[in-house]
């Protein structure tokens, strides 16, 4: 089980929080200028990287915040926590 | 007996009675049940799972693939207990397994005449064909194998767990946990030290060495009761650590009462520890294992430092008369225990000569020696000779063989570092080509290995790695070390091996007496070349296809050899080979400790109860669960059947009034300036222009178009709004809206709050509802005209405010009366009363089905099921067309507007009493031709006694096209009942009666 740094409360282990998949899919501002494959990549397409992962947590049994993590799908180091709006860190993979 | 006149750490003042298969053992209190079974000389404990081979007692710890026994009766019995760890209390009930109908006497041991028609995959091969006969031959197969019985009754006992933080794990309490226990106490860090044994002290317990001064043992006691002196220091003895889990998780199963008899057991069984530790040492130790040799399964084989366990822990003379087979020197110790403990003894060293202190003090013993030989069989079950061959180079036999008499033949292959934690938590293990052994490398946590877990094989190193990891352990925790010597030791002698798994036994090395790898589930060295020869190279699937190391002792003893074997198979080297991979739990876990309190219990998942549950219980309610609600499902009087229930409730409902607990709803406020503009973009339709207490139906979509859930929000003010959700639906869409709010839309200023458990809802239902509510209500108007459809009123019951929302699920003039949870049966016995005269009836959620499938209202989940949207349902209505919405612009995507999606529609069958099957195929012939094109399937299915005839409702491809046409919904038996497809509304299909 991870040990969870949620950027309001502080750590917090795994159980109390759900993954909700890769961060920074920015819903399109305009869907209707999208043709049905860009907009099927957005629904659906997501990344499956072997290395540095940014995903978005939601601290369900805390604080309710959904927050970004960027975390490593091999060895699960969690290399930083950041809110929603903040700037992804740099990724050296 | 072979009890020695003295020694050894077991209290001779305490004997202790039990029964072993029925009859009564003694042995003494800091026995094992297998010590004290080789104390009282029993050898055969036991019989192989496959071959029902005798076998006797292996080793002396947790790598024990033999000695496994059920341990008490009924509901306390465990089985599969390692009889080398387990301790004995007066009154235990021991029983072997593995063996019908005893061990001495084995009807199954035939299996053994005809091992060579038994060999790797055997069970995969023969049993395959016919498929059908599999279930048959399986029942065979685990009568005949099975380890151990499951407990049949309710387990007694209760369980624990718990949680804790500490700078410093240390595991294993041999001598290196000890110090790196001892160094990281000093510095003041919060240290765990937690050892799987009844005792501290690893193998300082077998060993007769001398540290610090004094005899091992007393060292230990002193070490311990320093450590106890610690404020900050936590011992946990009989705590196995059984996994590594990440960022230094890791659990730990503690054995409260297993030691003792069933009367004296106070607490817990057992309390597992999650632990969070800022840094782990492992000091895990090794496991010796074994050469392998022609029969070495026989009892009275066993491995050389499990020898000196036993002679020098628990003052057991092992045998009469011994050979000790080694290809190292630290082996020689055992020969020097078994002299002194009056054993004769010869030693058979596979190498050409040796010369250290430690052989050299052998060899000024007087102990015979025979360098360049190997044991290459065992007579004798139990053993009583073993047949020993002279090399004339690796791999190489001479002519001729020697026959030594003997009852015990000890073995010593090397050492094997405990790398199972370590590997666990992602670290890799190298190959050491000095050692003959995996040992760690690449180390991924907050970790290190330290002592014999690390390779270092003699006391002295032990001491000194185990004092460095502490200190080390305690510095990366942020303490400081202290200056500590380690202590002096006689116990210095270096580990020196030349590499041998098995005694070379021809060029074909399947052929003769087997040579067993993995004693517990019967793979030999055959099998291993078998599996090669069959094309199996990789270590993963040559474990899989031979059952290698799948036992309750996970291969501790023999994996490593195997993968010896198979490399000599393959003609690589071992290190190219590799590892199995090791999985927690390290020893067997039992169920009880993994569910802890939960167990049995209602704490495994909490049991939601609406305020109202009591009175549904008093009225004869019968409960579904829907999650983790338990919602009334129909109240039969007397001995009605559930259809003449419904079919009752149903028509006073239709007919006068009914009543319903609709508290499990999700409720949902939404509040903020932005509220309504929110609303719209997560719902379907349009907000912005619904009145203050006006309620709307809304439809949710997912972002790809398909219906995610539905209910009615009410505006109760310009700002704030009262969603309701299914009752399944309440968390996960409370989480979608919050994830819009907080992710892409934060701009907006909205707030949500859970609410479904604040308030109890009441629904009256029928013709009848208004005569009832307003009896009740007070500050309403209920005037037709006054309190219309689709809107919401303030009033009070007893002065208690109540909200009244005037919406309906059934299509009946319909009001829900919501309530602070706190006097919702108040208000539901109050409704309740003023029913009286109108024969209200209450209803369940049976009969809320088949009442809103009467008005072919959908329920998502039900009628849906993720690939469905709302134009598939027929309700564009309910579809904005002038603003945006979440998965508005997938519904123009061209997989949703194809023409055959299957589509919501009627169903009437022909034989009007035939509920046609929820979930049955639709087809379009009454045919049995194959394959036959499915058009869909039947969604929801009732009889309704209203319309007087069955009902249904069905997702049919391009079924708004197929009014009036017979489709045929296949059954399991091969039945086709026809069926015409109509508009799925079968009840008042103008709405009239929810307007009256």
């Amino acid at each position: 089980m991870f040990l969870i740094p949620c950027p309001y409360c502080g750590e917090r282990d795994e159980s109390e929080f759900s993954c909700a998949g890769e961060a920074h899919i920015d819903r399109p501002l305009d869907p209707d200028a999208l043709t049905d494959e860009q907009w099927g990549d957005y629904l659906f397409h997501r990344k499956n990287p072997k290395g540095w992962h940014q995903e978005q947590w939601h601290h369900t049994a805390g604080c309710r915040r959904y927050f970004n993590m960027l975390r490593h799908t091999v060895s699960y180091e969690i290399k930083a926590v950041y809110k929603i709006g903040e700037p992804a860190p740099e990724i050296e993979q | 007996m072979r009890r020695l006149a003295d020694g050894g750490l077991i209290d001779r003042n305490q004997p202790v009675e039990f029964t072993f298969d029925g009859k009564t053992v003694t042995g003494y209190k800091g026995d094992t049940i297998a010590s004290a079974l080789l104390a009282n000389d029993i050898k055969l404990i036991g019989r192989s799972w496959k071959y029902h081979r005798p076998r006797g007692i292996i080793g002396d710890g947790a790598e024990e693939p033999n000695a496994l026994f059920q341990v008490e009766e009924g509901a306390y019995t465990t089985p599969n207990v390692r009889g080398t760890q387990a301790e004995i209390y007066p009154g235990m009930v021991v029983n072997s397994t593995n063996a019908w109908p005893s061990v001495k006497f084995d009807l199954l041991s035939v299996f053994g005449l005809f091992a060579r028609f038994l060999p790797a995959g055997f069970y995969y091969k023969t049993f395959m064909w016919p498929q059908k006969f599999w279930m048959f031959y399986e029942h065979m197969i685990r009568k005949a194998s099975g380890l151990g019985e499951s407990p049949r009754e309710n387990d007694p006992e209760h369980y624990e767990k718990t949680n804790a933080h500490c700078d410093v794990l240390v595991v294993g309490a041999g001598a290196t946990g000890l110090m790196a226990a001892l160094a990281a106490g000093r510095a003041g860090a919060r240290v765990i030290l937690a050892d799987e044994q009844g005792a501290f002290g690893g193998r300082l317990l077998s060993e007769a060495g001398i540290v610090d001064g004094q005899p091992a043992a007393s060292w230990v006691e002193q070490m311990v009761s320093e450590l106890q002196n610690m404020p900050e220091v936590r011992l946990l003895k009989r705590s196995t650590v059984f996994g590594y889990h990440d960022q230094n998780y890791l659990t730990i199963a503690e054995r409260i009462n297993d030691h003792q008899s069933i009367a004296e057991r106070q607490g817990p069984r057992e309390k597992v520890w999650r632990v969070r530790a800022k840094q782990v040492v492992l000091a895990t130790g090794a496991h010796e294992r074994p050469i392998l040799f022609g029969h070495n399964d026989r009892p009275g084989v066993m491995l050389a430092s499990a020898v000196s366990t036993y002679i020098n822990r628990y003052g057991i003379k092992p045998a009469n008369r011994a050979v000790l087979y080694t290809n190292n020197n630290a082996a020689y110790q055992a020969a020097l225990d078994l002299d002194a403990a009056g054993v004769a003894v010869t030693i058979v060293d596979c190498r050409s000569d040796a010369d250290s202190a430690l052989v050299n003090s052998v060899k000024q013993r007087k102990i015979q020696i025979l360098f360049n030989h190997v044991v290459a069989e065992a007579k004798g079950a139990p053993v009583s000779a073993a047949v020993v061959k002279q090399l004339v180079k690796p791999g190489v036999l001479a002519a001729g063989e020697k026959i030594i008499n003997c009852d015990l033949i000890a073995s010593s292959g090397g050492w094997n570092p405990a790398i199972h934690l370590l590997a666990q938590s992602g670290g890799k293990v190298r190959w050491d080509d000095a050692q003959h052994c995996f040992v760690p490398d690449l180390i991924v946590q907050q970790q290190r290995s330290a002592g014999a877990a690390n390779g270092s094989f003699t006391l002295a190193a032990c001491l000194a790695d185990g004092l460095q990891a502490g200190a080390a352990a305690a510095t990366a925790a942020g303490h400081t070390a202290v200056d500590l010597t380690v202590p002096a030791t006689d116990q210095t002698e270096s580990f020196v091996i030349s590499e041998l798994w098995r005694s070379p036994n021809g060029p074909k090395p399947w052929r003769g007496a087997k040579q067993f790898i993995d004693p517990q589930n019967d793979v030999s060295v055959a099998d291993i070349f078998l599996a090669a020869r069959e094309g199996f190279h990789s270590v993963e699937h040559v474990k899989r296809y031979t059952a290698m190391g799948f036992g309750t002792d996970q291969g501790k003893v023999g994996n490593i050899a195997g993968m010896a074997v198979l490399a000599e198979a393959l003609g690589q080297p071992i290190a190219s080979v590799g590892t199995t991979t090791f999985r927690p739990n390290y020893t067997p876990v039992t169920f009880g400790a993994i569910a802890g309190p939960e167990i049995g219990g209602t704490l495994f998942d909490p049991v939601r109860k609406t305020a109202m549950h009591g009175w549904h219980e008093e009225h004869g309610a019968l409960f579904e669960n829907v999650g983790q609600w338990h919602r009334p499902w129909y109240y039969p009087q007397g001995d009605e059947s559930m259809d003449e229930a419904v079919n009752r409730e149903c028509l006073a409902t239709r007919n006068s009034v009914g009543m319903m607990d609709a508290s499990t709803l999700g409720k949902i406020e939404i509040v903020g300036p932005d509220a309504a503009e929110f609303l719209n973009r997560i719902y379907t339709n349009a907000w912005t222009k619904l009145g203050i207490d006006c309620a709307r139906y809304g439809f949710m979509l997912g972002e790809d178009g398909m219906v995610m859930d539905d209910g009615v929000t009410i505006r109760l003010d310009e700002n704030r709004f009262f969603m309701h959700t299914t009752t399944g639906g309440a968390a996960p869409v409370l989480n979608w809206m919050e994830r819009w709010l907080q992710t892409e839309w934060p701009e907006l200023e909205v707030y949500m709050t859970s609410v479904t458990d604040h308030w109890a809802t009441t629904a009256v239902v029928g013709p009848n509802s208004r005569k009832v509510v307003s009896a009740v209500v007070e500050g309403i108007d209920f005037d037709k005209d006054a309190f219309p459809f689709m809107t919401s009123r303030k009033g009070t019951i007893e002065g208690v405010p109540v909200r009244v929302n005037r919406i309906s699920f059934s299509g009946e003039l319909a009001y829900e009366v919501n309530v602070s949870a706190h006097s919702g049966r108040m208000v539901w016995e109050r409704l309740y009363a003023a029913g009286e005269p109108y024969n209200i009836t209450p209803y369940g959620t049976e009969s809320m089905h088949v009442l809103r499938a009467e008005k072919g209202f959908v329920i998502v989940g039900q009628d849906t099921d993720g690939s469905v949207t709302p134009v598939d349902l027929g309700m564009n209505w309910i579809m904005s067309k002038t603003k945006d919405y979440l998965g508005r612009r997938s519904l123009e995507r061209v997989d949703c507007t194809r023409e055959g999606r299957k589509q919501l529609v009627g169903l009437l069958s022909s034989d009007p009493q035939v509920v046609l099957p929820e979930g049955g195929q639709i087809v379009n012939q009454a045919s049995d031709q194959i394959p036959l094109p499915m058009h869909g399937h039947v969604t929801s299915s009732y009889y309704s006694a209203c319309v007087g005839r069955s009902i249904a409702m069905a997702l049919v491809k391009d079924g708004f096209q197929r009014q009036g046409e017979t489709i045929y919904v296949a059954t399991a038996d091969g039945a086709m009942l026809p069926a015409e497809i109509t508009k799925p509304v079968f009840y008042d299909p103008e709405g009239e009666r929810q307007h009256g």
